[in-house]
């Protein structure tokens, strides 16, 4: 209940640390995932229909990197950038960008993992199609995309998800930094931290309901788009 | 699709410059300190007051103070503001920071439920409280992080004479977490633990928690500030962490330190006074 009132009290007061935080949450997952989306998709079609060796190693090293403890991916991109490491001198350690790099790292197989499987399936159904009508590579992995387009929004949803909701890697490589590198989840391991629980868990129906505003809007477009594609 | 891709990536792009205008192109340092400073809220209260007086930000790290002298070590902070006296002469020793200056001293209280069950209360003796609570067995919740709190804990253990690793998987209960996190698993458990007494006055969730001992000159919590040696990381940026360092050492910042409070009692007690080693 306490909770509840502070969310409310929270939103209703339009703090701009608030609104800088939730700002800074959005625009690195989002971020995040339109990196991992434009790495993930080509690598996921890449694996789904084309036959080379190892591939079988590569479906299953995606697919475990699907499950990446944030922590782990933190770690790694902590490693990088620091100034003793072999991106130190980028300064990019305790930033936004350490942040995006880090949840990119963290997002990518997911997308990957869920395209490959989606275009692997749409594959076995119409390959050989385009195959009999002597159809280019490039053009039937593109058209599988088009074809595959409401399941692939279900793997962009399922990164986002990912991206908002982990504390993990970015608490690692952005350091919780106040009006720097705080964001939502960070912002609520702090006032766990501090015993303040009715403002953490207040945060926390925030950053929910933000990731429910996001699927709903993403079920909406699905919805309005196959409607229309039905007329 | 592709103008829905469009205009999802204009967004973003208005999401970034946002983002971006937030960490404004004002000169900062980075300091790596300890969780007590930021969660008891003194670097709320300081750190305005310094970026005020000289037009510099402060980004502060906050984790234990093993974790942030590594961080130094690593050269991706400027300043290092930690409480473990040994830890910090050895990370000047080894070439990693100069300059150290003294800032502040608090102490650490020890914390347990208001049950009592090892009759710890009132006592002033820690070391003679540490020994009743192994006696009886009586939970203990430890930090075991590498921080200033968990050194200084270990190093009280054994003054007491006791290895308080023969209790783990019993009463000794080492959750490897931060000083809030402690405090909140020791008033779930109804346990013992040693806190700062910064943390200890600004936490929430004390439930049924109290201080059962305090006063100790063995418990005596002092701070220290380095700045990361240049000479190891060029990068370092010293002319601004150095104006940090002489301002939170000046008249100034100590005053500052000093009118932090929490419901009219004193948090930090400033003691710079020019000494540094």
């Amino acid at each position: 209940m306490n909770a509840l009132l502070a969310a409310w009290q929270l939103v209703l007061s339009g703090d701009p640390t608030l609104v800088a935080i939730v700002s800074l949450s959005l625009s690195i997952s989002v971020t995040a995932v339109l990196f991992a989306t434009a790495f993930g998709l080509p690598l996921g079609a890449a694996l789904a229909v084309l036959r080379f060796p190892g591939r079988n190693a590569a479906v299953v090293i995606v697919n475990a990197l699907m499950g990446l403890p944030p922590v782990v991916a933190g770690l790694f991109v902590y490693l990088l950038l620091s100034r003793s490491g072999p991106l130190g001198g980028l300064g990019l350690l305790f930033t936004p960008t350490a942040m995006i790099i880090a949840q990119t790292v963290l997002v990518t197989p997911i997308v990957a993992g869920i395209a490959r499987q989606v275009i692997e399936d749409l594959w076995r159904e119409y390959g050989e199609l385009y195959t009999l009508d002597g159809v280019g590579r490039l053009r039937t992995v593109l058209s599988l995309l088009w074809l595959g387009r409401f399941s692939l929004l279900t793997a962009v949803l399922a990164g986002i998800g990912r991206a908002a909701a982990e504390v993990g890697a970015i608490l690692i490589v952005g350091g919780n930094i106040a009006g720097v590198t705080r964001t939502m989840t960070t912002a609520i391991t702090l006032e766990t931290s501090r015993g303040d629980l009715a403002l953490a868990l207040g945060l926390g129906i925030i950053l929910l309901t933000l990731v429910l505003a996001i699927n709903a809007t993403a079920q909406f477009i699905r919805n309005t788009a196959r409607s229309a594609a039905a007329i | 699709m592709k103008r829905w891709v469009g205009s999802l990536a204009f967004a973003c792009l208005i999401l970034v410059a946002a983002a971006s205008s937030i960490a404004a192109e004002q000169p900062f340092i980075t300091v790596a300190s300890t969780t007590s400073t930021e969660e008891s809220g003194l670097f709320g209260h300081l750190l305005p007051a310094f970026t005020t007086a000289t037009g510099i930000q402060v980004h502060v790290v906050a984790v234990g103070t093993g974790q942030a002298l590594k961080i130094g070590e690593r050269g991706d902070c400027d300043v290092v503001f930690v409480h473990d006296r040994p830890a910090e002469l050895a990370f000047v020793e080894h070439g990693f920071g100069i300059e150290r200056h003294e800032v502040m001293y608090n102490d650490f209280v020890l914390v347990g439920p208001q049950t009592d069950p090892a009759h710890v209360e009132g006592g002033t003796d820690i070391v003679t409280a540490l020994r009743r609570i192994a006696a009886a067995k009586a939970p203990f919740v430890a930090r075991g992080d590498d921080s200033g709190t968990s050194k200084a804990e270990l190093r009280l253990w054994q003054e007491a004479g006791i290895d308080p690793k023969t209790g783990e998987g019993g009463w000794y209960r080492d959750t490897g977490s931060g000083m809030g996190p402690t405090l909140n698993t020791a008033a779930a458990m109804d346990g013992y633990t040693l806190s700062d007494r910064g943390t200890w006055l600004s936490f929430k969730n004390k439930q049924a928690l109290k201080i059962v001992a305090a006063g100790d000159r063995r418990l005596f919590n002092q701070y220290g500030v380095m700045l990361v040696n240049p000479a190891k990381h060029p990068e370092v940026k010293q002319d601004l962490s150095r104006k940090f360092i002489e301002w939170l050492t000046s008249p100034a910042g100590q005053k500052t330190i000093a009118d932090y409070n929490i419901n009219g009692e004193q948090l930090f007690f400033p003691d710079a006074n020019g000494r540094s080693s």
